[in-house]
């Protein structure tokens, strides 16, 4: 289409306008739409709803939503830092703070919410704060290091207000050292969504985590202390709370200032009236989100929100949706604490039957709201195990097909769900996507996993709660499908490599013949390119026996065979060890000279190192030869092994070097040579915190701090590009050293072939935070067992090479051919290209003019 | 050392090829991949990769599948049947085929069958069993 298209204009930069954006650009085939996003905040729409896990560790980037390509789009413009001063109605224009005049076609205000600031004295002092945006989150743990920087002791913290957010507040208090108060004026704790009996059975696991709670608490006045910053707490009822920051968490307010002045009609309590196609009383101006005021309310939550923004785009093309009605089920992100309340969670259905299972000795509590009848299931509370909620909110509204009590008992909980589950059912409200869909994304578009279903449908890939329902949804369907659902390795082996790493490690086998004889399929044979370099993998892990020993050197890939790695014309490229990235000039020359010498391509490595390539297979052991005189190691750069630790100079050379990188790269370095693993490992440290090591996008990063290294782990590039998480903080050097000993062991252990750090991190029990519950706190009881696996690693480890010189029947292997065993492969060729060797292209083999004699005429000096 | 026999070329000793690994030969002026299967079968295969171009398939690892004894391409993983040369996985690609060549093991020599022996070749696995282990890899 070349006809001019018609311009979007959408005033807020939230979720709910970046699914909307989404949206217009998926369903706008005939690309009629010109979309204009005005935020306010200086950054990209991000994952509001997560804004809490920025204190556990996340950086701002992981809160990204979306694709980026999404702003890339010439149909896309995403003006950041825009304030939209005013709409005029009758030109079809909006104008800018910075002065700028947009025209629109349609107009779509977005603008969400502000904290509600309650009407108490005192709460416009410094060191209160709201809890909304990325920015008042970041000023907020700004304030708090400084205070406890200052005060050298915990901050005392108070959140006002006992709601989602205020627990929400106060896990991010307390995730950031400080003693946090939540002062709740309602009867109890989250009484938005839960009942009394639920709320108690809360207040017991929030006080668990540390924090403590104050209901039926009326906050009269907030006192400054003597720097004139927020110092104490005044309650009604005469109490009082000395205080170091204050957050105010007691509601939002819609922001339709916009709309009011533009004449538009707004509800009792605020918000853009708007009717069920989302429009307000302009037809050329809608409203989404939590600013519009649908059915006479506005809705705080951001699945109806994306609902909204659905139908707008829907009707912007032509469509006729309405919305669906809000799914008002919510679900507490705190960690530790497991809330969820769904449907009518208050019974007020007429006749509706409440049944509870409550448990204070454990902390559950769970009540089912059900029809009259029993049969029907209405609404939910589920405090301090909400495992049932993925399986059970999609339910509400259809008869449950069991008796109620069956859900609530702890084992049962979520059982009996999933196979019964309707199509229509919808699995995750996020994206709005149905039980069927899901089914469908593997009976029709060949899903065979959950990673590919989330891709396909969206479904899982906003808030993530649904995962564990999508999971089974696509085992289920699997299996009906005949397609065995297996993590098995290959037609040789049923069991992953994490349970054949087990079984191994159990078992004490140690060659490949009789492990497959105990542990592989019925057609076991001979293995494939798949099982046999698994296994060879584990055993260097458990045994650590030199690499081409016996049986096993028939089990490595080529590269890990002949020690280098394959290129694209059958020679190789080597690539010496230079721990932390240091090396002396002595050490430059030699690799300068055997370069020279072999006519080799010399290029330098992302990984701090130096990679000759074009070495042929016969040149291999000459060429080691000379680096291990030299003092060189094996690189390891051919295997699925620790590869690097990159480090910047670090304290020793630089100005604002807080700690000595390099000592501790090279001491990482030298440490974990040779550990082989399910896929390659780097790793970096940075000597402060501009990170010019780029540690975290490193499996395992390390950033110095004034007090010690923050660790970060799960930072991969390749084709998914992660960075890395905060897993401790301030660790002294041995701390740090035994943790990164226990994460790396328990990667190898559990992770799946081919599998890198970020992907295992996300699969582990619990992520993340599961990850450190086993490193850390040996939730598992393995630290020990961990510990010793890395020490009989550093104390077993020889270099490769070394070890392959010193054996003349390791060498047979370089034999270029068995019957001319020194005879060049007449078939490589090259060409120079600045000064240097690379691969012919085969136009250019045509022309043997332009041939150069590259590595086939090299001469030791 | 047996006597030369026509149409077929003295490559190695058997011993010289490590079981369930492949080695390079060179054969009247040709890249051959031979692979020593179980104890003392021979088999061999075309040492050109058609899908790189490199000279690489004695380099890649030897397997199976459903029964058929495989070599998968060290540089892009294409999996071939080692006794008929067929591509029993091209990865996504069009299926090429690798050309074979017949093996005798007589005593501890490895002959390779060039152009002449093909005749020969062909009834080779019948007039002489006892030149053939049909003992399967471990």
């Amino acid at each position: 289409m070349s006809r001019i298209p018609s311009q979007l204009v959408v005033v807020g930069g939230g979720m709910v306008a970046q699914r909307l954006v989404e949206a217009v650009r998926a369903r706008d085939e005939d690309r009629a739409w010109q979309v204009t996003v005005l935020a306010e905040e200086p950054r990209a729409p991000y994952d509001r709803v997560a804004l809490t896990s920025y204190f556990s560790g996340r950086d701002p980037e992981s809160l990204a939503l979306g694709a980026p390509q999404l702003w890339a789009d010439p149909l896309v413009t995403l003006l950041r830092g825009t304030t939209v001063t005013e709409v005029d109605r009758d030109a079809r224009t909006v104008r800018t703070a910075d002065g700028r005049a947009l025209r629109y076609d349609h107009l779509v205000l977005a603008t969400g919410s502000r904290a509600a600031v309650p009407a108490i004295p005192g709460a416009d002092l410094p060191g209160v704060f709201v809890y909304r945006t990325l920015d008042d989150v970041a000023a907020l743990r700004g304030w708090v290091e400084q205070e406890a920087a200052r005060r050298g002791r915990p901050v005392r913290g108070a959140v006002i207000g006992g709601g989602l957010l205020g627990l929400e507040a106060a896990g991010a208090l307390q995730a950031l050292g400080a003693r946090t108060t939540v002062v709740q004026f309602g009867t109890h704790l989250m009484s938005a969504q839960i009942d009394l009996g639920g709320g108690q059975v809360l207040r017991r696991l929030i006080e668990a985590l540390g924090v403590e709670v104050r209901v039926d608490t009326a906050t009269s006045r907030i006192r400054p202390d003597e720097r004139g910053k927020a110092g104490r707490l005044e309650f009604a009822d005469g109490g009082r709370l000395d205080v170091d920051v204050v957050v105010l968490a007691t509601g939002v307010t819609p922001r339709d200032e916009l709309g009011r002045a533009a004449g538009l009609p707004v509800g009792a309590r605020g918000g853009v009236v708007v009717d069920q196609a989302c429009r307000t009383q302009d037809p050329h101006v809608s409203a989404v989100g939590e600013v519009a005021c649908i059915d006479g309310a506005c809705i705080g939550l951001v699945a109806p929100g994306y609902a909204m923004a659905e139908v707008v785009v829907d009707r912007l093309l032509g469509g006729s949706a309405v919305f669906p009605g809000a799914d008002t089920a919510t679900k507490l992100k705190l960690s530790g604490v497991d809330v969820a309340s769904f449907g009518d969670a208050f019974a007020r259905t007429p006749g509706a039957l409440e049944v509870v299972h409550s448990d204070p000795a454990t902390g559950v509590y769970k009540k089912l709201v059900v029809s009259d009848d029993a049969r029907t299931l209405l609404g939910g509370v589920l405090v301090g195990d909400a495992s049932a909620y993925a399986s059970l909110r999609p339910m509400v509204g259809r008869p449950l097909g069991a008796d109620a009590s069956a859900y609530l008992l702890p084992a049962g909980g979520s059982a009996p769900v999933g196979g019964d589950l309707p199509d229509d059912a919808t699995v995750c409200s996020c994206n709005n996507v149905s039980a069927g869909t899901v089914r469908a994304a593997v009976t029709e578009h060949g899903c065979t996993d959950v990673a590919g279903v989330k891709a396909c449908t969206r479904a899982g890939t906003s808030c993530g709660s649904c995962v564990p329902l999508v999971k089974r949804l696509v085992g289920e369907q699997l299996t009906k499908a005949g397609v065995a659902v297996s993590n098995g390795l290959c037609e040789h082996m049923a069991l992953s490599r994490a349970q054949l790493f087990d079984a191994v490690r159990v078992t004490g086998l140690r060659t490949f013949s009789e492990i497959m004889q105990r542990h592989g399929t019925a057609v076991a044979g001979r293995g494939c390119d798949i099982c046999k370099p698994v296994v060879a993998s584990i055993l260097a892990s458990l045994d650590d026996g030199h690499v081409l020993d016996d049986e096993r050197a028939a089990l490595q890939d080529t590269n890990d065979h002949v020690m280098a790695n394959l290129q694209k014309d059958g020679s190789y490229s080597v690539v010496p060890r230079i721990p932390g990235g240091e090396v002396t000039p002595e050490g430059l020359l030699v690799i300068g000279q055997v370069a020279k010498d072999y006519g080799l391509y010399t290029k330098i490595t992302g990984g701090q190192r130096i990679d000759l390539f074009g070495a042929r297979l016969e040149q291999l052991p000459q060429i080691w030869r000379r680096l291990v005189d030299a003092g060189f190691e094996s690189g390891h750069a051919y295997g699925k092994s620790v590869r690097t630790v990159k480090s910047c100079v670090g304290s020793t050379w630089c100005r604002y070097g807080v700690q000595d990188a390099v000592s501790l790269a090279v001491l990482l370095e030298l440490r974990y040579r040779g550990l082989r693993s399910p896929h390659k490992l780097k790793l970096g440290v940075s000597g402060c915190a501009r990170e010019c090591a780029e540690a975290r996008a490193k499996d395992v990063g390390v950033v110095a701090t004034d007090r010690g290294w923050n660790l970060y782990v799960g930072g991969n590039g390749g084709f998914t590009p992660r960075h890395a998480r905060l897993l401790a903080e301030d660790l002294d050097t041995d701390t740090l050293v035994r943790t990164v000993d226990r994460f790396l062991m328990y990667y190898i252990r559990t992770a799946d072939r081919l599998q890198r750090t970020a992907p295992w991190i996300d699969e582990v029990d619990g992520g993340l935070d599961g990850v450190r519950s086993v490193v850390l706190e040996d939730s598992l009881g393995i630290a020990a067992d961990l510990d010793e696996a890395m020490a009989r690693h550093v104390e077993v480890y020889e270099d490769e090479w070394r070890a392959t010189l010193e054996d003349p029947e390791k060498l047979r292997r370089f034999a270029s051919f068995v019957n001319a065993p020194t005879t060049a492969d007449p078939s490589l060729a090259y060409v120079a290209e600045r000064g240097q060797p690379r691969p012919a292209t085969p136009d250019e083999r045509a022309d043997p003019a332009v041939l150069i004699a590259g590595t086939t005429l090299a001469v030791r000096s | 050392m047996s006597r030369p026999q026509p149409g077929w070329t003295v490559v190695c000793q058997l011993t010289d090829l490590v079981p369930e690994r492949g080695a390079a030969a060179l054969v009247d002026g040709e890249q051959v991949a031979l692979f020593r299967v179980g104890n003392r079968e021979v088999l061999a295969v075309q040492q050109l990769d058609p899908y790189s171009g490199a000279h690489v398939m004695s380099r890649g690892i030897v397997g199976s599948r459903a029964g058929a004894v495989t070599v998968a391409s060290p540089m892009y993983k294409q999996v071939f049947d080692l006794r008929t040369g067929a591509c029993l996985d091209p990865v996504g690609k069009e299926p090429q085929h690798l050309r074979t060549w017949p093996v005798r093991v007589e005593g501890d020599v490895v002959l390779v069958g060039t152009a002449g022996a093909l005749v020969d070749a062909l009834v080779a696995p019948l007039a002489t069993p006892a030149t053939l282990d049909a003992t399967e890899a471990p």
